[in-house]
């Protein structure tokens, strides 16, 4: 074991396979993404086994994620976001647990990585963009023009909300990489003090580490839900433009 | 860092593609569906639930109503009847009394044509005896014979007087 707080993030490949020259290799960031499919998939699919109309609490918890997420698309899209209500589930549970399941020692956590979380966020910006297109043509490019502005300010305006539309992938997925890579680095960083520091010292880190495991779950949550309101405010914006 | 390991992004990208469009399908196809349908017949049971609550009271209130209205209805009815009682009460009674009166008045002409009849008798008699009386008076202290009209005339004249 390294004691390299970054060494955990390494990918490792465990069947190389290589599609038309493409490394397509099944790695240990595609076993956490297999048991996060998996996990979320028996988790929902088992839970509601029994349809109960009282619900018990395996199902109560199946329900409860689905109306949290039916309510945060009807809230920030309304009723014309039922439809994008499946995709954002799957977002928003996707990447749920793909970051509880990283919390478990000696996992992976897939969300630590940029180009994941970068192919996600190009994905919904991608999708948020051609949605504006297909329901709004080339009217979907007033977007870029704010309301109630001056004339002669719009040369300065237009560049800036076109800047700021095309930044809105970078920092949804930094904001989601950076978040997890941060936690995990800071905790590794504390744990590699444990052993070191002896019975006498190595307590104060083992603290530090149990605070920051809560803390990583509280985070965890939240990075989900934040990559999934704003993908709801991105649909919002391309189905209602301003 | 090893995120910015460019050889890495490739084998990542097409297993999260994999997973993530094996993800929706199973949510969008089968796990959704499921929850979505539980949901929805809870949704009806407690609609369906409410709507018979709601009838039933309505119903409960009609039935009240009738009662309250035949209530009413019946305690009127048995104020009539009680009127109806106590008016006939008073008019036998007002006819016996009405009966009686006549009786007693009846009675009372009678017996006061009965006392009229014995005052005229007893006056009459008066006439007879004090002429009598007086005659023989006349007799016993003047010794004359007096005639019998003219003591009649003379009582009828003094009882005129009086």
């Amino acid at each position: 074991m390294s004691n390299n707080p970054l060494h955990q993030f390494t990918i490792t490949e465990i069947v190389p396979v290589e599609i038309a020259g493409i490394n397509a290799s099944f790695t240990n960031s595609a076993v956490a993404m297999v048991a996060t499919v998996a996990v979320v998939s028996i988790f929902l699919i088992m839970g509601m086994g029994g349809r109960s109309l009282v619900p018990g609490r395996w199902q109560s918890m199946a329900e409860l994620s689905y109306s949290f997420v039916a309510d945060m698309v009807r809230d920030n899209v309304g009723n014309e976001g039922r439809k994008y209500f499946p995709i954002i589930f799957s977002l928003f549970m996707f990447i749920l647990f793909g970051n509880f399941l990283g919390l478990l020692p000696y996992s992976f956590t897939f969300t630590s990585h940029v180009a994941v979380t970068f192919t996600l966020a190009m994905a919904v910006f991608i999708g948020v963009t051609l949605i504006g297109i297909a329901r709004h043509g080339l009217h979907f490019f007033t977007f870029f023009v704010p309301g109630g502005v001056p004339a002669v300010m719009l040369p300065l305006l237009v560049p800036i909300e076109i800047i700021s539309y095309l930044s809105r992938p970078v920092s949804l997925s930094i904001r989601l990489f950076a978040n997890m890579t941060a936690g995990h680095t800071m905790m590794k960083v504390f744990a590699a003090f444990i052993v070191p520091l002896g019975f006498l010292g190595g307590w104060a880190p083992f603290a530090v580490d149990v605070a920051l495991t809560g803390f990583e779950f509280l985070v965890a949550f939240l990075q989900a839900y934040v990559f999934a309101v704003l993908t709801c405010i991105y649909l919002n914006d391309s189905i209602h433009l301003h | 860092m090893p995120q910015l390991d460019v050889t890495t992004f490739a084998p990542q990208i097409v297993w999260l593609v994999i997973t993530f469009l094996a993800m929706y399908f199973i949510m969008a196809k089968v796990a959704l569906p499921r929850i979505a349908q539980v949901l929805d017949e809870r949704q009806t049971r407690i609609d369906d639930n409410l709507e018979k609550a709601a009838a039933l009271k309505k119903e409960a209130e009609e039935a009240a109503a009738a009662y309250e209205s035949s209530l009413a209805e019946a305690r009127s009815k048995a104020q009539d009847e009680v009127k109806a009682v106590i008016d006939a009460a008073n008019a036998e009674q007002a006819k016996k009394q009405d009966e009686l009166a006549a009786k007693l008045n009846k009675e009372l002409e009678a017996a006061e044509a009965r006392i009229a009849e014995a005052k005229d008798k007893a006056l009459a008699n008066i006439k007879e005896v004090s002429g009598e009386v007086a005659k023989a008076t006349v007799e016993k202290l003047s010794g004359v014979s007096v005639d019998d009209a003219a003591v009649e005339a003379a009582v009828a004249n003094a009882m005129e007087q009086n």
